[in-house]
């Protein structure tokens, strides 16, 4: 067992949270929108555009070979972190959405009308819109599958969903209104008994839970770099060989192809076939260096770090009188999501931000799932291994002032 | 309490808590839903206009933050009685005072306790919030069922 993450040193890596917000010192709990990013993550895209900024894969001069390789290096990483196969399973995006798009878009071209796709109740709308288009242009079906008051997904619901239509289960492996880690071994074992296969969603997952790709058996795997303390505007999807090679090209033009003429253009193999397009070479590279720094201290220590501040936040919100918790799910990542009596969440936002703690006030991409808790929002404080009980306790003392103004 | 606390102020803690003219306008003729998509509020402004043009009953009812519902509130209790020219010429200065493009204190205008919203541009977050009323006032005035701040 290794030692415990020291905290204070851990914070000089985020450089960011050494400021004042609205006069008071920053306390940013919105990791769930985005995670901060570590000097080492800042440097090795800054590095890119100062030193490098060759495009890759195409120049035969040095700064072009020089950002080939480090770009092809963050694939790499990439499939070690997620323990694929091989690196031609790693497909770079624009993101997580991007990602389920390209699936949707590409697999989703296959499905006949009457096909069905299982989706939750707690589904990001980056889950969901890219099927109800898929919806119109195939007529296929979606079939969702609901929640209980916990935030906790109904397994034999889910299971009596799947029949001989369903095509696909797509589902979020964390929720991020809710913090639900969904069970989603159990939701492989379920679908592929059926032969169907499964895309996560693990925009929130990646920065908190271990994913081996192998071990799970997932068919597609999508994240974004910016939830994993790396760069906005990169993503990857992990996809199954077997099935990508059956796929069609999503988005086309340069890079994907093996020769074009006017008679025949032919397709580059995994994983340029699905990456055309100048990617977005600094970004990967980011994500390249963030996995390092993850690696380096290690997702098992965030994890337990993560676990102590969530069980404190939630054990001190619910000595709170007048505020609900929004998520109560047994097994969960550090999302405390909450309403206060008579107090919108866009006030609890705008006047805690005075207090220089950033949250998120809004329905966070889950309409449904706010219309499921009868809730228009909540308020969601979002930690990573970077904030402190200390910070938990003044959230603890603002929101008691929201409460006072309001009283 | 800091000074950007100014959005708070007391009068709009209290038409949040009691808002005036709140629900349904039993004989109104002219009402319109506003809704703000990005984060769920949702009002209905309702009006009855004479023939000569006097906005003689003005009410609301729906759902937002505490600066939409107090803007809400402030609107009707500021339009009750007015020409639909003057309510119409307001909407176009509050627009204005919401995006710190019109100093209430030293440009003219008709906004009275209105300006208490001036220091809202600094949250442009929060802008719609304080806008919405208006927008639904103006589907009303123009016979436009639905408005969308998006």
């Amino acid at each position: 067992m290794s030692p415990p993450l020291d905290i204070q040193a851990v914070r000089r890596d985020f450089p960011v949270l050494d400021q004042m917000a609205r006069g008071k010192p920053l306390i940013y709990m919105d990791s769930a929108a985005t995670t901060l990013k570590p000097t080492s993550v800042v440097e090795a895209v800054t590095e890119h555009y100062r030193m490098g900024a060759a495009n890759v894969h195409r120049g035969v001069h040095f700064l072009s070979e020089e950002a080939t390789r480090k770009f092809d290096a963050s694939r790499e990483k990439v499939r070690a972190f997620l323990n694929a196969k091989e690196a031609a399973e790693v497909i770079f995006t624009s993101g997580t959405t991007g990602a389920i798009n390209l699936v949707a878009h590409s697999f989703g071209s296959r499905l006949k009308p009457g096909d069905e796709i299982i989706i939750s109740e707690m589904e990001h709308h980056s889950n969901i819109v890219p099927w109800q288009l898929l919806c119109e242009r195939q007529g296929t079906i979606l079939r969702v599958a609901p929640i209980n008051d916990a935030g906790e997904l109904l397994l034999p619901e889910l299971e009596q969903l799947i029949n001989a239509r369903t095509r696909l289960v797509s589902i979020v492996a964390v929720s991020n209104a809710l913090g639900t880690i969904n069970p989603i071994e159990q939701i492989i074992a379920m679908a592929h008994s059926r032969d169907i296969p499964v895309l996560l969603d693990c925009a929130q997952a990646v920065a908190h839970k271990a994913l081996d790709v192998q071990v799970l058996g997932v068919d597609f795997l999508a994240f974004s770099a910016h939830k994993l303390f790396g760069p906005t505007g990169v993503g990857v999807l992990y996809g199954r060989r077997a099935l990508l090679d059956t796929m069609p090209p999503f988005l086309s033009g340069g890079d994907m192809i093996r020769s074009v003429s006017f008679a025949k253009t032919t397709y580059a193999d995994l994983p340029a076939k699905f990456e055309a397009g100048t990617p977005h070479i600094a970004g990967v590279i980011g994500l390249g260096a963030a996995i390092d720094y993850v690696n380096a201290l290690g997702l098992e220590r965030i994890a337990t770090a993560e676990a102590e501040l969530l069980h404190y936040g939630t054990s001190c919100l619910r000595q709170i009188k007048g505020l609900q918790q929004v998520g109560t799910a047994a097994q969960k990542t550090s999302i405390l999501g909450f309403t206060l009596d008579d107090i919108h969440p866009h006030d609890i936002g705008t006047l805690l931000d005075q207090e220089g703690i950033a949250i998120r006030a809004g329905h966070h991409c889950t309409q449904p799932l706010m219309q499921r808790f009868g809730l228009p929002a909540t308020a969601r404080a979002s930690l990573a291994f970077y904030n402190t009980k200390a910070e938990i306790d003044a959230l603890v003392v603002a929101i008691e002032k929201t409460q006072r103004l309001f009283a | 309490m800091s000074s950007q606390m100014e959005l708070y102020q007391q009068v709009i803690l209290e038409h949040n808590k009691r808002p005036r003219n709140f629900g349904k306008l039993e004989g109104g003729n002219r009402a319109a839903e506003g809704f703000n998509p990005l984060c769920g509020d949702h009002l209905r402004v309702y009006l009855e206009v004479t023939a000569d043009g006097i906005i003689q009953q003005i009410a609301f009812e729906g759902s937002g933050c505490a600066i939409c519902k107090a803007s809400a509130s402030m609107m009707t209790v500021a339009l009750k009685g007015a020409k639909v020219e003057v309510a119409q010429a307001m909407f176009g200065e509050f627009q204005r005072l919401l995006k710190g493009e019109l100093n209430p204190e030293s440009a003219p205008n008709q906004l009275g306790k209105l300006k208490i919203f001036s220091g809202i541009w600094q949250y442009p977050a929060r802008v719609k919030c304080a806008a919405l009323a208006w927008h639904a006032l103006s589907g009303a005035l123009s016979n436009q069922p639905t408005v969308s701040t998006e």
